[in-house]
């Protein structure tokens, strides 16, 4: 398997009133074509930036550096704009979380399908509309020939998430970034559009980072599973050794509620974890959990703890790992 | 659509009819008609007379129905000054007053808009700074001051063009500037705040994930959302250019409505006063129609309300 994306020492950093904002810090990210990744993490932990890093679409205010940055053989620490916008849209395309935002309330929904594969493949505006209407179908809407005429405001939410997939379909990416796609649709459209993704991934070998609260989806799409807390992967590894050995107190503590791994009804949420995440601004040492870890000792405040391996391809950030 | 349209247009006319009854409130409440038309040392029965005579001592509302008749069929009886129908007169002024209008908002829409979307491109830089002094510097002059300083400028000490009177296109070049000028700030305001706003919305950041060229996100997806507000706003500007007029057009010597009125004022003729009056409130109350059905046309979620 070749590697499609290798991304090493990601950091992204948004200044705000209270001292710069380390949302992402030194992420490492490696996904082979036909894979997929999932994301988990609670709110705020900086799961979107680091998508909308990976994109190269982050807010204006952020700063994005990297040590490693490859995706398809090609580094892109150094490309430009035109090369990012040349990538988006053709070889790399996102979900996003706000779907009832995310399409212009101007243009109609056919309109702001046909774009993306004009600008990539160019041609006449008929190709482009027989594949819009194709995914539009695929991604399960009713009466697909109406809806390419009608505007956003006409669709329900779930509507709208599902034309936002069938548009980051549309030139058949080879990496798809979806960022909680199906939170906002019920249980059997979710599974639907799970099961398309997965279909679709097959098909064309596509990777798939997904990131999500759902366990339950986690347990049934992932391969891999990369845990995030304020910043950083704290755990990661293949999703059945993680599932069934969690190495990390707050890993551990995510999956507390659920009884069976892996078997996990639809719509599990994440287990709650007594605290509050303090936000990762100023200056950081230590293991940023320490003041909600049950397993806490006085090196966990100053030591720098690196992620390393527990065997296979499980990685562990804390000081614990051996003793399990 | 055409359902919104004829919504929007009965209630511009509801507008339209509230505002004629101001109009003739207005003039028939603050002086008294029949002794401005008598005209100066006229005797008390002369005044009398003329009350009976033009129908004055009847009621009010009979009075203004007529009167509203008369001007719906465009007659607004004669000037106290020129002593020509006053039809006549505001139509022979009226292109003038029009063409400077257009004119200066044209060029107000030129120049704030390119300025407003570069500002909201590149905030803080030295073009949103220069905008910004723009804005501020035109905010804070006086019109006609604006217009004298042109005048000095352009016409005495340049002799690039002509300051005073309107035979040529030329003419309406200076006046037309420093008119605009004045409606620059605030469309070049809104211009940047809504494209400041549309940029950072997540529709952009779609567009942007499309991998879009930079033109098409900055044209077909930020502008027209940014420029919705913008129409409304143009139309409220180029009323108050219309008002604005009658300073321009003085200190120019331009001979349209704005000249008219304040002769009009100054000689108390009253049914000119009126019929100009009535006249840029229709127009305006016809502009701000047309922006809302642009806005309509620009925005489909506003279609349907
Ligand atoms: N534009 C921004 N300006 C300042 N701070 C931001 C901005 N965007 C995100 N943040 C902060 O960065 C952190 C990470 O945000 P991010 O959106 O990546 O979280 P997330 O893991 O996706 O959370 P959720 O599950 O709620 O979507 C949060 O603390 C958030 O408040
Ligand atoms: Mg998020």
């Amino acid at each position: 398997m070749t590697a499609l994306l290798q991304v090493e020492g990601l950091r992204v950093e948004i200044p705000t009133p209270m001292g710069r904002l380390h949302a992402v810090r030194g992420v490492d990210l490696a996904l082979g074509a036909g894979e997929t990744l999932c994301l988990v993490g609670e709110s705020g932990c900086g799961k979107s930036l680091t998508a909308l890093a990976l994109m190269g679409l982050l807010p204006r205010a952020a700063r994005r550096s990297a040590t490693r940055f490859a995706f398809a053989g090609e580094d892109l620490q150094r490309a430009g704009e035109r090369r990012m916008a040349d990538l988006r849209g053709n070889r790399l395309a996102m979900i996003f979380q706000e779907p009832m935002t995310s399409l212009n309330p101007s243009w109609s929904i056919g309109n702001q399908l046909e774009e993306g594969w004009l600008r990539h493949r160019g041609g006449h505006r008929a190709a482009a509309r027989e594949r819009a209407l194709h995914l539009l179908e695929r991604v399960g809407i009713t009466g697909a020939a109406q809806r390419l005429g009608q505007y956003p405001h006409e669709l329900s939410g779930g509507l709208r998430q599902r034309v936002m997939i069938a548009m980051a379909l549309m030139c058949a990416p080879a990496l798809m970034i979806a960022d909680e796609p199906t939170t906002a649709l019920d249980v059997t459209v979710q599974a639907q559009i799970l099961h398309l993704l997965k279909e679709l991934q097959r098909e064309f070998g596509m990777g798939l980072i997904l990131i999500t609260h759902d366990l339950g989806i986690v347990a049934r799409v992932a391969d891999r599973v990369a845990v995030m807390y304020a910043g950083e992967i704290v755990e990661q590894g293949p999703v059945a050794q993680l599932f069934a050995r969690p190495a990390h107190p707050y890993t551990r503590g995510l999956l507390a509620c659920i009884p069976v791994p892996g078997r996990l009804a639809p719509g599990e949420r994440l287990g709650t974890i007594p605290g509050v995440v303090s936000p990762p601004i100023g200056t950081l040492t230590g293991c940023q959990f320490r003041n909600r870890c049950a397993e806490a000792e006085d090196q966990c405040a100053t030591r720098a703890f690196e992620l390393r391996g527990l065997g296979g391809s499980h990685r562990l950030r804390c000081r614990l790992g051996n003793a399990i | 659509m055409l359902q919104y349209a004829l919504k929007r247009a009965v209630l511009a006319l509801l507008v339209a009819l509230t505002v004629s009854l101001i109009c003739f409130l207005l003039v028939n409440l603050s002086t008294d008609v029949a002794t401005a038309m008598a005209g100066e040392g006229a005797t008390a029965e002369t005044i009398d007379a003329i009350r009976h005579q033009y129908g004055l001592d009847r009621p009010l509302a009979v009075q203004y129905f007529e009167w509203l008749g008369h001007a719906a069929r465009g007659d607004f009886g004669d000037s106290l000054y020129f002593h020509t129908p006053v039809a006549a007169l505001v139509a022979e002024r009226m292109p003038t007053t029009m063409v400077l209008g257009a004119a200066a908002l044209g060029f107000a829409l030129l120049l704030s808009i390119p300025l407003g979307v570069i500002a909201a491109l590149k905030p803080n830089s030295w073009i949103d700074r220069l905008a910004l002094t723009i804005a501020v510097v035109g905010q804070a002059m006086p019109t006609f001051w604006f217009a004298l300083l042109l005048m000095y400028l352009f016409g005495v000490t340049l002799h690039l063009l002509p300051i005073s009177g309107g035979d040529t296109w030329q003419h309406f070049i200076l006046p037309s500037v420093a008119l605009g000028y004045y409606a620059t700030p605030a469309i070049m305001r809104l211009t940047r705040s809504g494209m400041l706003e549309v940029l950072e919305s997540d529709y952009i950041r779609t567009a942007r994930a499309k991998g879009l060229r930079n033109t098409s996100v900055l044209f077909k997806h930020a502008l027209r959302n940014a420029v919705a507000p913008v129409v409304a706003l143009a139309a409220v500007q180029l009323g108050f250019l219309l008002g604005g007029s009658v300073v321009i057009e003085t200190v120019f010597a331009l001979n349209g409505l704005g000249y008219l009125a304040w002769e009009a004022i100054g000689h108390n003729d009253f049914p000119v006063v009126q019929a100009v009056v009535l006249l840029i409130s229709l127009v305006y109350i016809v502009l701000t129609l047309l922006a809302d059905l642009a806005n309509a046309w620009l925005d489909p979620r506003i279609r349907i309300a």
